[in-house]
């Protein structure tokens, strides 16, 4: 009934606004379409600079109300975010005065060169001067950008330091899960026709190569503190993308061709909880790449501690060759079998987190 | 002349010695109003199916911003409509994604492209260079039969079972390859690529039109640097629309073979739903590469036309000469070059070699200076101007004013290192919007205002106008203005509900008020279509050939050309389209021949 009656009125306002404008169209007919064309001149114009005037106002209002949600407020949670927000705020500068200088003049000379009795148009078709001015200047400023971005640029796509810690994120529909390469340091090898749904191989490990043995499978990402962190990214099925705004990095996950991104997180989960004012802050792992219906809620979360507690946790976490072979396990009560025999078994245990 | 002369010869041979009766050329309802090969009705049917289009597109648009803006309420009546898409009164997240996709392609392809180049460049080539018709009139009526034949397609996908296409406008596989992966790569999606296989060759058989005719049917005197501005920038948006869209129809043609001939030309070591593919080898970058070749150009095959008529209009309402016509026509150029050179800024995040983002940032951050040099003539041209405010005048500022808010966000954008931040964000939605959706919007109505007259014979209605100028300009604004701050939090596209991140549900109430102003700004979208489908009929007469006292070659023409435009010779053309305000003299036509004691500028 309501949506009803929403119908009816928008209909008749619609109708009170077509029948004012045919009348007014007639009344300009009687008083003599000159005279109100120079009238709807008027008004048109001051409506220009009003639009101008409060168009500035409601810039600044908005900023008001919505810059303490943006994410400068809190800095970049990592270290080479930093960067990107310094490089936002000369961006932001540089195009902010460009914006209301030309604004400024648009409206301001719309208003001030309108159509008035006995006023004559300048004829100025050109000014090599001039034009060479607006060629040159936004030109070198653009430059000044460039050289800024492209420093960066090529530090955040260059290789990540030595001693970063080495995780694996593979997105699937619509979930993210971890591998962490274990002691050794190397994952072992995997390969997509090795996925086994059956068998809890969701990522298609390579169990025949003994350096994935070690390999923990999780599908929350805890990362060490001050430590550098490079991200090795897959895709099992279609392209999606690793969005961390926290970090302000981001890095698609292409079924085939694996990508990666390293950033460094300087705050943890608990510091940001203290920096944001927010209880129940947590980083999260964003798709920023449409992946199908359940696109929004492809959420993953990364838990940033001290390295002491990363330690921790590493060593509570069971290697994924042992919770799907249990058998193999030493450190399980199963019988002592080969260890070089490696033959997957087909007993399906619900991943360990 | 003999009358056995059909129309079509003296179309083909156009001396301008040559006259021309057009009552002599028998026209049934057919003919004349079906399969045309009139360049002005085959203007008009474009524009009409573009409005159409429009009207949907945008109201898919509100229908997906109810879901965007009161994600916890449900609407009954939307089931009504949308029976199983919107169960229980809440759209689908299928059918958000089919909405949202959808959403892009009609606004981009159908009426941004079609219904914007497509009308004018249709419309106002023959009008603005003296010419009796396109050069080919028979390519010019298929271009929009084919058009009509794509606008067929994309409807029947819109209401087949599993859905029309929803991967999002840019339909990357592997989404958009595996039925599996998503309903709207079903059936759907087959369709897509076939409409658009069809919109290609209908944009071709147009381009092709529009630069023979504008290379070889100009009336005498009528030199390329004599040339309206509207004309170049049509001219440089066919040029564009030729050299990139058989790109896109490469890539539909190989998605269309991915999909159901079992090749890998973008698929590689995939497992959906559980089920290991056999394709190997493929890349499904491969495919981006493809898409964003047309896609980039797309976008200033979009703006061009809309800068185009915005100098035309501006420069005529300001009583002035445009600023810097040179200039203008160089800065065109630039952008149509650099157009061909950036498609990969859209692709930075993809693990593209950082060598090669390095040289795209250049390339792209190198568009601002044309971009510049443009703003900064509009500006020049406003500054002591003797300026008349007609509706079609406030959209053309308005479109200066969106172009600059946009064009700016764009060297935001465009530099990797910030993209790598704002990359799919809210951001990039309020970049887009401004400058190239709005904008290009607000040139497409400062056109239908300033043209209508030539169009139909009538006045659209004024105040109806100016209603519709002011609430959009604001609604714009406040609609996009603060989803850059919604693109700064991080806050990604294409997300059908926020309400469980932490990091993006704070937004809500502003998502709210962006739904509200959303659904008053489409409301007076309407109120135009009222205007300008009653004014086709019942608007106010034209009694002056001139009503604007433009320079231009179609206001010379009878108020209601017929097909060949002018009675008798064509007219000759003396001087460039813009001595406006030269000597004392408020304007001087186009045909007018240079005077012994006028003054030598220009």
């Amino acid at each position: 009934m309501k949506e009803f009656f929403l119908v009816i009125i928008v209909a008749m306002i619609f109708l009170v606004i077509f029948q004012i404008s045919k009348a007014s169209e007639y009344v300009s007919v009687l008083k003599g379409e000159e005279k109100s064309r120079k009238q709807n001149n008027k008004i048109n114009g001051f409506l220009m600079v009003a639009f101008l005037v409060l168009g500035l106002i409601g810039v600044w209002y908005c900023n008001e109300l919505y810059y303490g949600k943006t994410l400068f407020p809190q800095g970049s949670a990592s270290v080479e975010g930093e960067q990107v927000d310094l490089m936002l705020y000369i961006t932001i500068g540089v195009t902010g005065v460009i914006f209301v200088i030309t604004q400024v003049l648009l409206f301001w000379f719309a208003f001030k060169y309108q159509e008035k009795e006995g006023q004559k148009a300048y004829f100025f078709p050109h000014n090599n001067k001039l034009e060479l001015l607006w060629t040159t200047v936004p030109a070198i400023f653009l430059t000044v950008l460039v050289v800024f971005g492209l420093k960066n640029w090529f530090k955040f796509t260059n290789d990540a330091p030595k001693n970063s810690v080495l995780v694996e994120i593979t997105g699937h529909q619509f979930a993210w899960d971890m591998r962490y390469p274990g002691k050794d340091g190397v994952l072992g090898k995997k390969s997509y026709k090795l996925y086994n749904q059956p068998l809890g191989n969701t990522l298609g490990v390579d169990f025949e190569d003994p350096e994935s043995w070690d390999d923990l499978h999780t599908t929350v990402m805890h990362l060490p503190v001050d430590k550098p962190v490079k991200l090795v990214i897959n895709a099992m099925d279609v392209i999606h993308d690793v969005g961390l705004s926290h970090f302000r990095m981001k890095m698609d996950a292409v079924p085939g061709i694996p990508t990666t991104m390293w950033f460094t997180p300087q705050y943890t989960t608990e510091e940001m909880k203290v920096r944001t004012g927010n209880p129940n802050f947590v980083y999260e792992i964003s798709c920023d790449q449409m992946c199908g219906k359940g696109h929004f809620s492809m959420r993953g979360v990364i838990v940033v501690e001290s390295e002491a507690d990363y330690n921790k946790w590493l060593a509570s976490q069971k290697p994924e060759y042992f919770t799907l072979h249990p058998e193999k396990d030493p450190g399980g009560n199963n019988q002592a079998v080969d260890s070089t025999q490696s033959a997957p078994i087909a007993i399906a245990v619900p991943k360990s987190n | 002349m003999s009358s056995t002369i059909s129309l079509q010869e003296s179309v083909l041979h156009t001396g301008h010695a040559d006259e021309h009766h057009e009552h002599h050329h028998h026209e049934t309802f057919i003919s004349k109003y079906v399969f045309s090969q009139d360049h002005k009705m085959i203007a008009r049917q474009f524009l009409i199916t573009g409005i159409i289009w429009a009207i949907i597109g945008g109201l898919f648009s509100v229908i997906f911003r109810l879901q965007l803006g009161y994600p916890n309420q449900s609407f009954p009546w939307l089931e009504d409509f949308l029976g199983h898409w919107a169960k229980g009164g809440k759209l689908q997240p299928e059918f958000y994604y089919a909405l949202v996709t959808m959403h892009g392609t009609i606004l981009v392809f159908f009426v941004l492209t079609a219904g914007l180049s497509g009308t004018f460049a249709n419309f106002l080539i023959p009008l603005q260079i003296g010419a009796r018709d396109m050069a080919s009139p028979m390519l010019n009526m298929l271009s929009y039969w084919f058009f009509f034949l794509a606008s067929v397609i994309m409807m029947a996908s819109l209401f087949v079972q599993t859905g029309p296409a929803s991967g999002g406008w840019t339909v990357y596989p592997p989404l958009s390859a595996l039925g599996e992966a998503s309903s709207g790569s079903k059936i759907g999606m087959d369709l897509w690529l076939v409409s658009m296989a069809m919109f290609i060759v209908s944009s071709l058989l147009g381009g092709l039109n529009y630069i023979t005719t504008i290379l070889n049917m100009r009336t005498k005197g009528m030199t390329m640097t004599r040339l309206p501005l509207t004309i170049w920038a049509l001219f440089f948006t066919a040029v564009l629309g030729v050299l990139s869209f058989p790109v896109l129809l490469s890539g539909a043609i190989l998605l269309l073979f991915d999909r159901n001939l079992g090749t890998s030309f973008f698929l590689s070591d995939i497992v959906v739903a559980g089920k290991i593919l056999p394709n190997e080898g493929g890349s499904a970058i491969l495919f981006q590469h493809l898409f964003w070749f047309l896609g980039h150009p797309e976008v200033y095959i979009i703006l061009l036309p809309a800068m185009g008529m915005s100098s035309e209009i501006l420069s005529v309402n300001s009583r002035k000469p445009i600023f810097g016509y040179m200039a203008m026509v160089a800065s065109l150029f630039a952008i149509c070059v650099l157009a061909f050179l950036v498609w990969a800024h859209h692709m930075f995040v993809t693990g593209l070699n950082p060598f090669l983002g390095s040289i795209f940032v250049l390339l792209t951050l190198l568009i601002a200076v044309p971009s510049a040099i443009k703003v900064f003539n509009w500006l020049t041209t406003l500054w002591r101007g003797n300026i008349r405010f007609t509706p079609a005048m406030l959209f053309a500022i308005g479109f200066v004013s969106l172009f600059i808010s946009g064009g700016l966000t764009g060297i935001f954008l465009g530099n990797s290192a910030l993209d790598i931040h704002l990359h799919d964000t809210y951001f990039v939605i309020a970049h887009f919007h401004i400058v190239m959706g709005v904008a290009s919007f607000f040139g497409m109505f400062a056109g239908v205002y300033h043209w209508f007259p030539k169009m139909f014979g009538r006045y659209l209605n004024n105040t109806m106008g100016y209603i519709h100028f002011w609430v959009t300009i604001i609604g714009s604004y406040l609609i996009f203005w603060p989803m850059h701050y919604e693109g700064l939090a991080g806050m990604p596209r294409r997300y059908y509900d926020f309400s469980n991140w932490e990091s993006f549900k704070m937004f809500g109430g502003l998502n709210e008020f962006i739904s509200l102003v959303a659904m008053i700004v489409f409301a007076v979208q309407l109120l135009f279509v009222i205007n300008f489908f009653y004014s086709i009929w019942k608007g106010r007469r034209v009694t002056t050939e001139n009503p604007w006292g433009a320079n231009t070659l179609e206001w010379t023409t009878p108020i209601r050309p017929g097909h060949g435009n002018w009675k008798g010779e064509i007219p000759e053309v003396h001087r460039w389209a813009y001595d406006y305000g030269k000597d004392g003299k408020e304007f001087i036509t186009q045909t007018t021949p240079v005077g012994a004691d006028e003054s030598k500028d220009h």
